[in-house]
């Protein structure tokens, strides 16, 4: 399976996913985001970091880049996108999932572990994933997720949440969400389900010597459901 | 602008320093002459109270490749693999602009290691704040944490560890000091030393602005009423040009093109093209209208000490000029070929067609200051003799409170957690353990490190003190089952002008040097920080060291949670109940005079050397060190992390139990080891004469003592970690 992964100027965790997809068997190419097209992908990947140093409004800048006509394309033709972190941030800003990120609820960056429950599996990221609590990793300062109530309306009848903040045993509530993120939302779809953007770093749990190894689940999981 | 006497001694320069000045150049100086030599001579650039002294410390060992005297210290650790790191301070910016202080203290840092053609892999710090009660405390914490986290987090370079501290001698200055460790091929290294005639200076990175001008000078004077007004000062950090800087850096230092390169930190152009010059023995000619800027009308004195971040020198081979620039374009940097190499010996500035300055070179460093000053050698106080009985009536549950939930011994994770610690995906130890641990990439390796320091310990008895700081930094990379390697040291002291705090000084590297030539732990790179006070009042001395090892494992790093209920914990190295300027004394016995504990340097290496070895046979599933605190805060700690209790039963002492769990004796390590090795492992320790006691065993969820106090370990855990939470909100 082929994948590709966005370099932005800022992107810092280009090669940790660059690292992830290889490890569990993807043919990865790192693509530069001035360059017009995409190499044939069966994933692309907009990853973490600071694009264009978060001035202005995180991943805004990003968003506008050349490479990001093409993964529109690639996205409205039903191609799987996946943005992490500071890639979901220029996901939302490029329109391609509804929302916004907003700073922190404690104006804070934050750096740790976090459970998050998945509730739907009706989608080739989550699809026969045999978890329903997975621990990932979170570090950002502006992961507040944020829509209007029609919007989020609009987000629930679509089955458009991907994940949520929640305890290890699934609870979500006030205490456990990171951010200040409406309904806990950690990550969101399109309305076709095949571009998902997530704050936490599945790419930073691949092996029992860091942080977990339940990235290492998901990752195995989305490769075989691309196969 | 005319300069005499006056300008002079408005820069910084001393009346005689000024006089030799004129002799040196048989002319009076114009004024950007004038600013260079101040740039050059003032303390934190020259280091000429210091010079004399750091020439006796120990330098040299066989994992050197680079000592002091570059950009940062390189150190082997096997196959082609190197280390380059260093610790810096940025103190006097941070007091006066905590965020951008501190920032750019963290990007200085970062670029010392990648000039040298490393990539940063790992940052540590080491901050001390004022009192908690003092007005200013909470707002300077605040700002510091959000600039550190700032500029490493955007860069991508995980923090995997630190220290913070508090007391009221940092209440009119601040330390922060920045560490950086970045990896290299041995045969990729680069060093600033120019080489060949007419070769291209190419100015690379972020344009040059009016901020930081005199940021040197303003790092070698006292604070005073006035630090509001120094504000310009301080540089404006960009991490998102640092980081397009790094990647073009690393991208160009692939090929062949660079023969020397050199950051432009503290005193900017001046500094760096100075030294590339001085260490190749040529000369340097610049024309300043090249230089981009970001603002106009900039003048050539204002070019040349613009403290501006994110810029380089590099010195390429002739025709390798496109092919440079193209890599920097790509990243959107300015790129500009601004003068060349000359075999004048000589500094030559022009602008507007006209030659603005011209310095012979070694005017401006050997010639540079060198003072022996006059210090004050310090007496080892005389040991206080406690109300036995007045300990004895201590509750060990209430003092165990006070003293897990002070504020130099509770968790800092309100702190570590708003830097970004797992970035790049091989930090396998993180903050809040005994050292940071990160795998060379794609390798078995992994390198430890750690950054200490002993304010209190110095100030009572320098020599100890600086000797007992290095040790920490050494039990803090065995605990974690690292081979020690070497250190990096940020001396931070007050005025040199003052003979009790040139004695402090003094004394501390002397105790440095000692500690490292024993332990064969040499000194690599540092920096140091004079005039850390305001107006009379100076800063405790606090040397921060800053130590580094190697795990040849990964597999086999240690870290301090307690592991399996059952398994035997013993304590090595002896307890004697030292509690002279131990936390205890200060806090509880509010005595804050006596002597610090003794260090034996024997017993040090020897505790240390059979503890790794003890590691190397799997003996030990968890270690940590005993230091603030004593025997019952490394405990409790390790009961907090492991969840995990431990019921200790404690032999038969001369001294009580107080002194016993309190005490802050060196060369101790607390470690956990199943029942079925306990033989193997007193043996070993019995046969390398290391002292032992066997104190208990691991349980669940409870601290019991002599079956007498309990505590549950959710209590401990409350004791440890509301304290800044609560402070901060």
């Amino acid at each position: 399976m082929k994948s590709s992964v966005i370099t932005f100027p800022g992107s810092n965790c280009d090669r940790d996913m660059d690292v992830a997809l290889t490890k569990f068997g993807f043919k990865n190419k790192m693509v530069w985001h001035n360059d017009l097209e995409l190499p044939k992908s069966d994933l692309i990947v907009l990853p973490g970091g600071f694009s264009y140093g978060d001035y202005l409004r995180c991943g805004s800048m990003a968003s506008k880049s050349k490479i990001m006509n093409s993964v529109i394309n690639f996205a409205k033709s039903g191609g799987l996108v996946m943005g992490i972190c500071n890639g979901f941030q220029i996901l939302v800003e490029a329109g391609l999932v509804p929302g916004v990120l907003l700073r922190n609820k404690y104006l804070q960056f934050i750096c740790k572990n976090v459970h998050v429950k998945v509730d739907n599996k009706e989608n080739t990221f989550f699809k026969n994933l045999d978890k329903k609590v997975l621990e990932f990793h979170i570090a950002h300062n502006e992961g507040n997720y944020f829509c209007t109530n029609d919007q989020l309306k609009e987000i629930e009848d679509n089955n458009q949440i991907a994940i949520y903040y929640c305890d290890q045993n699934g609870n979500t509530n006030d205490q456990i969400n990171p951010n200040g993120s409406i309904k806990n939302i950690a990550g969101i779809f399109n309305k076709e389900k095949n571009v998902l953007g997530m704050m936490p770093h599945p790419e930073r749990m691949i092996d029992e010597s860091l942080s977990g190894e339940d990235g290492s689940i998901f990752f195995k999981n989305l490769l075989n459901n691309i196969k | 602008m005319l300069v005499n006497e006056k300008v002079a001694i408005e820069h910084g320069l001393k009346s005689d320093e000024y006089k030799k000045i004129c002799k040196l150049l048989r002319r009076t100086p114009n004024i950007t002459e004038l600013g260079i030599f101040s740039a050059m001579w003032n303390e934190h650039c020259s280091y000429k109270s210091s010079r004399i002294h750091l020439k006796k410390l120990h330098t040299k060992g066989k994992k050197v490749i680079q000592g002091p005297g570059e950009n940062a210290g390189v150190i082997d650790i096997d196959d082609k693999d190197a280390i380059v790191f260093k610790i810096e301070s940025h103190n006097h910016p941070s007091f006066i602009e905590p965020y951008q202080g501190a920032a750019t203290g963290v990007g200085g840092i970062m670029r010392d290691v990648f000039t040298m053609g490393a990539r940063p892999i790992a940052n540590l710090n080491s901050i001390h704040f004022g009192s908690p009660q003092h007005k200013k405390t909470k707002n300077l914490l605040r700002g510091v944490v959000h600039g550190i986290g700032g500029y490493g987090n955007c860069m991508g370079v995980p923090t995997i560890g630190g220290q913070t501290s508090f007391d009221s001698s940092y209440n009119g200055n601040i330390l922060v000091n920045a560490m950086t460790l970045g990896l290299v091929k041995k045969n990729k290294i680069f060093y600033s030393k120019a080489a060949g005639l007419n070769k291209p200076v190419i100015y690379v990175g972020s344009k040059t602005g009016r901020d930081g001008i005199h940021g040197a000078s303003m790092a070698s004077a006292s604070f005073d009423d006035k630090i509001e007004e120094k504000k310009p000062t301080v540089q404006v950090g960009d991490p998102f040009t640092e980081k397009l800087l790094l990647e073009a850096c690393l991208e160009l230092m692939a090929g062949d093109s660079i023969i020397s390169i050199q950051d432009m930190g503290a005193a900017g152009l001046t500094s760096s093209s100075i030294e590339m010059a001085s260490k190749g023995n040529l000369g340097i000619e610049i024309n300043l209208n090249k230089v981009p800027c970001r603002e106009t009308k900039m003048t050539p004195y204002e070019i040349m000490l613009s403290e501006s971040q994110e810029r380089m020198l590099i010195i390429l081979e002739n025709g390798k000029e496109d092919l440079a620039k193209k890599i920097f374009d790509k990243w959107n940097l300015d790129f500009a070929v601004i003068g060349k190499t000359t075999n004048t010996k000589n500094i030559e500035l022009f602008f507007d067609q006209k030659q603005v300055a011209k310095i012979p070179v070694n005017t401006l460093v050997e010639n540079s200051p060198m003072y022996d000053r006059k210090w004050k050698k310090s007496k080892l106080p005389k040991k206080i003799k406690h109300d036995r009985s007045k300990l004895k009536n201590l509750k060990i549950k209430e003092t165990l409170k006070k003293v897990l939930s002070s504020p130099n011994i509770c968790s800092k994770e309100w702190i570590w957690q708003q830097y970004d610690h797992t970035v790049m995906g091989d930090t396998i130890q993180k903050p809040g353990g005994d050292s940071g641990v990160v795998r060379i990439h794609g390798t078995d390796k992994a390198v430890a490190a750690t950054v200490d320091s002993s304010a209190t310990y110095c100030w009572a008895h320098p020599l100890t003190g600086g000797k007992q700081v290095v040790c920490e930094t050494w039990r803090n990379l065995i605990s974690v089952g690292a081979k020690p390697i070497a250190i990096t040291n940020c001396l931070n002291f007050g005025s040199p002008e003052k003979e009790e705090n040139m004695g402090e000084f003094v004394e501390c590297v002397q105790g440095i040097g000692e500690a490292c030539k024993y332990l064969e732990y040499p000194v690599v790179s540092g920096n140091v920080s004079f005039y850390n006070q305001t107006k009379e009042i100076g800063i405790k001395p606090t040397p921060a060291i800053g130590g580094v090892g190697l795990i040849k494992d990964y597999k086999k790093m240690i870290t301090m949670n307690f592991k399996d209920t059952g398994n035997q914990v013993l304590v090595i190295g002896k307890t004697e109940g030292h509690i002279d300027q131990s936390l205890l004394a200060r806090l509880i016995l509010d005595e804050k005079n006596g002597p610090p504990p003794e260090v034996n340097l024997f017993n040090e290496k020897n505790n240390g050397e059979t503890l790794l070895n003890l590691i190397e046979k799997n003996f030990i599933k968890s270690a940590h060190d005993v230091s603030l605190g004593g025997i019952i805060t490394a405990i409790s700690k390790m009961c907090i992390k492991g969840n995990k209790g431990i019921e200790l039963k404690l032999p038969k002492f001369l001294i009580n139990e107080i002194e016993y769990f309190f005490a802050e004796d060196q060369g101790r390590y607390i470690i956990e080891v199943s029942l079925e090795d306990l033989k193997d492992v007193t043996k070993i320790l019995d046969k390398n004469s290391v002292h032992y006691d066997q104190i208990g065993k691991i349980i669940d969820k409870e601290l019991i003592i002599n079956q007498k106090t309990k505590v549950s370990i959710d209590e401990l855990k409350s004791y440890n970690t509301n304290w800044l939470k609560e402070y901060m909100n």
